[in-house]
Parts: C-alpha cells; structure tokens; sequence
C-alpha cells in the first residue's frame, strides 16, 4: 500500500464523505479506488445512531420541534453513518434548495425535506425536482399556498428557475409567471384546518405539524402557457419536463456538483470535466449518480489540482473533526452544540442566510468564523481522552521504539490527520512549537498523561493551520 | 457638539429579506393604499400618526419617540435604476455600489480603507454576527466579525497559559507571510486579522457599565456589542448589524410587527445607551434594506417590490421626510411597485463625504447629489 494510494482515498473520503481515520483508509485501499466510488454511490444499509436509541437520551429530538434538536439529529447521522456519501449529498441538496426554520416554525418538516433528499439523491434530477416541488417545507417556504389560479405567487416560479435548475439569465420575466401558473394547485392538503387551529390554539406550533402535499385541480390554472419557447396547457411537471432538458440545467447542476465535490474555483481543466459531466447528465438520463461517477473517475478529480481545492464548509468540518476524534459516537450530553457550532462559523443547519443557500469557498472563512474553526476542532482533536486521539496515540506508540523526537512527532501528526500538504514555513512553525514541548514517549511502559497531552497539542496546533480549512 | 470628524462613528443596520415600505411608514390618509391592501393593510386606528399624511407601524412606537426628538430622517422612495427582485442580486448592488456588473468590493469595505488607508487599526471596521457582510469585504482590509464578544478570542480552553502562549506564537508565524495563492493569502490575512482583533475586542466588554437592559434577540445584542466597543474606544469607526427576516411573502402583519418592534426597541435602547455613555453625539445608524414590496398584496403577505425606505437615526441626524413618498397611483407605478425616485448611492454619499470626511466618488462608484440630513 503506496502512500500516493493512502493520500489519494484520503482526498475521495474527503469530499464523497467527511474524512476517514487512517484504519479505514487502509481498508479502503485494499478494496481498491473504482470499488469505492462504486460503493460509495450504491449505498447499503448506513447503520448510523438508530433513532430509537436517539431519542431515549433526547425527547427532544423525538419531538422535533425545535431548530437545534433537528440539526443536532441530523449531526448525529453525519457522524455515525457508514454511507457518508448519502449524508454528503443530503447536506449538498440542502445547500442548493435551501430551506429556512425561520418561516416555517417546525423542525420537522425539515426533517423531512432532507429524508426526500436522502432518498432521491443519487436519482435522477427530474423525480428530484418534482419532489421537490411537492415538498410541504419547499411549498411554506417559497410560498406556493399562495400560488393561486388567477392570483399567482411567483415566489417558487421564480427560485426553481434561478436557483434551483438553470441559473439567472436562462429565462425571461414571463417564463417565471407561466412557471408559477403552471405549479397554481400544487399545496397543502391541509392548510386551512392548519391554520384554523394555529389561530384558535395558543401552543404554538403543535397544530402545523401534520402538513402533506395535495394537488388541487379546481386552483390550477389549466390554461395555454408558453414557457421556454414551448407552448402547451403546462402543468408543473411539464414545467419540469422541459426544465431538465435545458442545457443551461445540466451546466447548472454539473457545475454546482463540481464545486461542492471537486473545486472551488472552475479552470479549463475543470470546465473540461463539467462537460464530460453534462454529457453523462443527458446519456444518463439526468442521473445524479452517474454524474457523480464521471466526476470521482475523471483524471482531474484524481489528480494534484483537485487536492486541498476547496474550502470546507462548517459542516463538513465540524462533522470531519468529531467523527476522527471518535466522539458523539453514542448519545452525548449537549449534543445540540453541536448544530450551534455550525451556524457560529456560518452555516447553520436549516437556517440558511437566504433561499440562495450560502456563499461557499474561500467566503466561508472571515476571521468570526475563523475563530469558532480553530476552536471547535482543536477542542475535538486537542483531548487525549477522546477516543480518536487515542487511537492516533496508540498508533504511534507501535510505531516507536524509543521517545518520539520532536520532528518525528510533526511527520506523525501530518501523516495521520491527513496526510496533509504542509508549507515549509508552516512545518516548521509546528516543528519549534514540538520542541518547545519536549520528546513524548509513548511506549507503554513509559508513557504518561504528559506524553498523551503533547500529541494532543500538536494535533491542535495543526487543525489550526491554514491548510487544514482546504478540503 | 462635541463630535470631531476622527471619532465619529458609523452603525449599519440591515434589514434582511427586504421590509415592506408602505407597512412601515404607511401612508394612511391615501386610499389606494387600503384598496391594495385589503389583506395585509394596517387600520387607520392603529397607525401612529406622522402628520396628517404619513404614519408609523404600530409597532415603532420607540422610533416614533426618537422622531418627536428630531432625531429620525426617513429616506423615501429610496432604489436605483432598472430595479431587480432577486433578493441576492438586489443586497449586492446596495453591498457594493456595483448595478451593472458582480463586483467583489463592499462599500463600507472602501470607507474602511479611506479611514485607516493603512491598516493600522485591524477593528476599524467591526461586524456583529456570523458571516461578514459583503458591505463589508474589500482585499486587504481588515475587519473584524464578531459573534460572541464575551468569549472572542483564539484556543480559550487551553488551560496551561505556557503552551496557549506557545500556541498564539506558533498560530502568528503559520498565518504570516504572502505566498502567491489567493486562498491561502486570505487565510494569512484573516488568520492574522483575527488574532490581532480578538486581543483589542476582548477587552471592551469589562470596560462596559451600563443601565440600560437590551431585549434578549439577537438585533437587541448585536446592539449593545456595538455599544460595548463605541464605549471602549477602541478605534472601531463602522459597525454592522443585520436583522431578518423581512421577507414577508405570507403572514405578514404578524411577522413584519415583529420584526419591527425588536429594532425599533434595540434602536432606542442603544440610543439611551449612548446618551448614557456620552457618545450620542458621535453616531449616527443607517436602516437599509434590499428593494421594497408589490404595492398590491398577495393575501397575507407581499412579494418582491422596488422603491424601498431607509432610515438614519442619531443626535447629529436632521429629522424629517428626505425624498418624495411614492405614488400609489396605479399609473404611477413601475411594474406593479411602488417608483423609486432617489438612488440610494445619493445616501451612502452623504454619510461617506459629510458623516465620515470622505471622498464618495470611488466608494460609491459616481458621483450623486447630497441630503441634508445631517446638521451642518
């Protein structure tokens, strides 16, 4: 087993998940890159913290009523789950079909948006949409309740277009008013009952929980309508139709995958590999895994210009840090910090800063969000006692047979967390801070809680480097 | 007044999500505007009385207070040309003076660099919550980003001040230096921005007494933060704050109220506050949103306008109406909107060139006529 071999499933780990401790990258490795990708897009069962269990330490996550006790819910499924790239797709869907507890007041519903996700996610980008569409949380949000026959809301018309599937200037001002016409009668089933009982009932919000999708044939708007040049009595999944032919979609959503999953910033040769991926889009049949498949065997995913190509998103590396320091592994005690982690560094689960999602990349970092990184993460991975950092203790320890010098602890450190590509300059920074600590030796027979806590420390010091924000 | 032109400070309030203008000085007396109204329309009983034309939400009642003082200039019909209703596209164009074209820089981002052309103070430019605000970014220019103030600062829980002291070393040189990458030299800047930032800020809250009791939400907190460091004098100039959401598609009457009563009550507490601390005549807030609502409502709500309201709010401000109320004529509106009829880069110039002693030409990208809503 190369250490190109590591370096490179390190970098797959990386982006179709949230990292991987170096047992399961060794795993990994012999199972070989093609099988992994493929594994990774079939998922099996994902044996993540059952709900059962979840909800016997934290009633309130049974209830779900609550901002922080879905996110936290939905953490726990991050960092336990087996098919990491399920979760990393449910958290890229959520990205780009943002949708806010703030107008919604109901935790749930939100729950279950991304369980749609989940389920539709590696699908075919048509079914998504209509889905999508369909979404009680997507119809509250963008306000398709009030998409009538005759009176339109072009709310949802409008964001399906711009933000959803083709991108701004692929669409004109009337396309988005046939778009809202033609989704009039997609809405709740049971709205006014709904609402009737929030008015009445002071508890607020019990009576908006049991919402579900109906289509209303009496408020839809049967009418002609021209839509993209098209011309026809359009429902929405016309509408959808012809959407998901457009090459404007399949440039949008091949981009947006790519810079989620590949690189921040698009250069020749990643335009290259969004072509091949737009290709895929339409052979395929608009299927996201096939998509996905083109992009993690492209030469480019692969190779050094993908590497450390973008900036991790708070989630991601919140998520990254506690499953490699093996913590939340069970039902912890104050879990819901960890969601409220996220939203201090600038992505709060469900509370998107608009329905445009998050300015992702290097607008992730300012120096607020700076601070809640390097803090978080170096609290996670800078505790001996946590199971992880154990791990990497002891796996040093059967690799010494004698004190660890200080460099030898750096090249350790390095290794293991990633590997990572350190600057000299930075290198020898952690380096002078090794030495200002002293030799740990960690032989069992020798070692002590100050020789555990100079690793820890090292550990901390370089989830506080710049190169460790690049995914 | 006391105020000389290097202690004066600017406190940006922004609205998210785009605030109905007509729910928020309604104009009451004219018809129209309960005939598009039927819905979401404020009853003439329940607004607080301008004048015989104009009112306030019911819910300002502190802002009406501050009104009566003289302190509140309200900015009417306030947009720029060939309005658009994208949320996104409409905050960048107010983030960055840029109609046209994308652009990267930030207004405020500019007037942090004509204050302090050489970075000299890494928190002249401070924002209160999470994620800097486009307004606010500029390359090169420091600015600090805030969400907790009691607990800013880098690796608190290492308890052993030897290796912390060992850590904020080592955190310094590996955030040091240009390297030719422009991620990486981000990173460099901020890193090293953020270090120097949390040295200064962690002192202003101990350097903080005050009577005055902010609501527990999170425009009341963002505000007393920033009247935790104006009090510090700690070299802060520009403040950002941001409240939401405005967006008010559905159940607006309610949400908007809301909305409303919080920074209408954190407004006047900071207000108090800085007349406590003797700095009510060193600042002025300005209240901007995104574009404005339909004039029409939608049921419960309003979808997206133009020609939106903008206020600013301090002991130096000239109270009064600045720029014509719209029509709500229907012939005279602009696509279903209420017309705006003053560029709002016409506000920003007036606080950068009369508030701040700058050149507004390059920060607001033109050169646009002035208010008189500051005293001379």
């Amino acid at each position: 087993m190369s250490n190109a071999d590591i370096a490179l499933m390190a970098h797959l780990m990386r982006r179709a998940g949230f990292g991987a401790s170096r047992d399961e990258l060794e795993q990994r490795v012999n199972r070989g890159y093609a099988n992994v990708v493929e594994d990774l897009l079939n998922p099996g069962a994902a044996n993540a913290m059952p709900d059962d269990l979840i909800r016997r330490f934290h009633s309130d996550m049974a209830e779900m009523r609550e901002l922080n006790s879905a996110g936290a819910y939905w953490m726990y499924r991050m960092v336990t789950t087996e098919n990491p790239l399920e979760e990393k797709l449910a958290l890229f869907w959520h990205s780009l079909f943002a949708t806010g507890y703030s107008k919604l007041n109901q935790a749930r519903a939100l729950m279950n948006q991304i369980e749609t996700f989940r389920r539709h996610a590696l699908g075919d980008f048509r079914t998504m949409l209509i889905e999508l569409s369909k979404d009680p949380a997507m119809i509250i949000w963008l306000d398709n309740n009030d998409n009538h026959k005759g009176d339109i809301n072009e709310n949802y018309g409008r964001e399906l277009l711009e933000l959803f599937s083709m991108g701004i200037g692929n669409y004109t001002e009337d396309d988005i008013k046939e778009c809202a016409r033609a989704f009039t009668g997609w809405t709740l089933g049971n709205v006014e009952y709904m609402s009737t009982r929030a008015s009445r009932d002071s508890i607020w919000p019990y009576s908006r929980i049991a919402w579900h999708f109906e289509y209303r044939d009496y408020d839809h708007d049967d009418g002609e309508k021209t839509f993209l040049g098209q011309t026809g009595n359009f429902n929405g999944d016309d509408i959808v139709d012809i959407i998901v032919q457009q090459d404007a979609t399949a440039r949008f959503i091949s981009t947006r995958l790519f810079q989620f999953f590949a690189a921040d910033h698009v250069d020749d040769a990643g335009a290259a590999v969004i072509s091949d991926m737009m290709a895929t889009y339409f052979s395929s049949g608009y299927e996201i895994r096939a998509v996905l498949r083109t992009l993690f065997n492209s030469d480019y995913f692969k190779s050094n210009d993908a590497r450390f190509a973008r900036v991790k998103g708070p989630v991601e590396l919140v998520v990254g840090a506690v499953r490699m320091a093996g913590t939340y592994q069970q039902p912890t005690f104050g879990a819901d910090q960890l969601a409220r982690h996220t939203m201090y560094m600038g992505q709060g689960i469900f509370q998107p800063p608009s329905v445009e999602g998050w300015h992702e990349g290097a607008e992730w970092i300012d120096s607020g969000a700076l601070v809640e990184r390097v803090n978080f993460v170096g609290k996670e991975l800078g505790d001996p006692g946590n199971p992880g950092v154990q791990a990497i203790i002891n796996r040093l320890a059967r690799q010494a047979d004698g004190p660890l010098s200080p460099d030898a602890q750096v090249d350790a450190c390095v290794d293991l967390l990633g590997p990572l590509e350190l600057r000299d300059s930075t290198r020898t920074s952690l380096s002078e801070f090794a030495a200002e600590q002293g030799p740990a030796d960690l032989r069992a027979d020798q070692r002590t809680d100050a020789d555990e806590q100079r690793i820890a420390n090292l550990l901390r010091l370089l989830t506080a480097t710049r190169e460790y924000q690049l995914a | 007044m006391t105020t000389t032109i290097n202690n004066r400070n600017l406190v940006v309030i922004q609205l998210a999500g785009a605030n109905d203008p007509l729910n928020t000085v309604i104009p009451y007396a004219d018809g129209h505007y309960y005939d598009f109204r039927p819905n979401v329309g404020i009853p003439t009983e329940q607004v607080i009385p301008i004048d015989g034309q104009f009112g306030f939400n019911p819910n300002m009642a502190p802002v009406k207070a501050l009104w009566d003082e003289g302190k509140v200039a309200i900015v009417n019909g306030i947009g720029y040309p060939n309005p658009t209703r994208s949320h996104f596209r409409s905050m960048d164009i107010w983030h960055t003076c840029e109609p046209e074209k994308i652009a990267t820089e930030g207004w405020l981002g500019r007037v942090i660099r004509d204050l302090d052309p050489r970075g000299q103070n890494v928190i002249t430019g401070v924002n209160f919550g999470r994620g800097l605000p486009r307004s606010m970014g500029a390359p090169g220019v420091p600015v600090a980003s805030v969400g907790n103030l009691e607990t800013y600062g880098l690796f608190p829980d290492v308890e052993e001040e030897r290796i912390r002291g060992l850590c904020l070393d080592a955190f310094g040189k590996m955030y040091g230096g240009t390297i030719q990458d422009s991620v990486m030299d981000y990173l460099g800047q901020t890193g090293r921005d953020a270090l120097k930032g949390a040295d200064i800020l962690r002192t202003a809250p101990d350097r903080y007494a005050s009577t005055v009791e902010y609501a527990d939400n999170p425009i009341a907190q963002s505000l007393k933060n920033v009247a935790q460091v104006m009090c510090a004098d700690l070299g802060t100039r520009v403040y950002y704050a941001q409240h939401g959401s405005f967006d008010t598609h559905g159940d607006e009457v309610k949400v908007h109220g809301g909305l409303w009563t919080q920074v209408s009550g954190a407004v006047s507490d900071f207000m108090a506050d800085l007349e406590e601390h003797g700095k009510a005549d060193d600042a002025i807030v300005l209240i901007w949103t995104e574009f404005g609502r339909r004039v029409k409502d939608n049921g419960s709500g309003t979808d997206h306008g133009s020609g939106g309201t903008a206020f600013i709010i301090g002991n130096p401000v000239a109270g009064g109406f600045y720029g014509q109320y719209p029509s709500l004529a229907e012939d005279d509106h602009l696509d279903g909107d209420l017309h705006w009829n003053n560029d709002f880069r016409s506000t920003y110039s007036t606080i950068a060139e009369q508030w701040l002693g700058l050149d507004p030409v390059n920060i607001v990208n033109g050169r646009f006529e002035q208010w008189d809503f500051l005293r001379k």
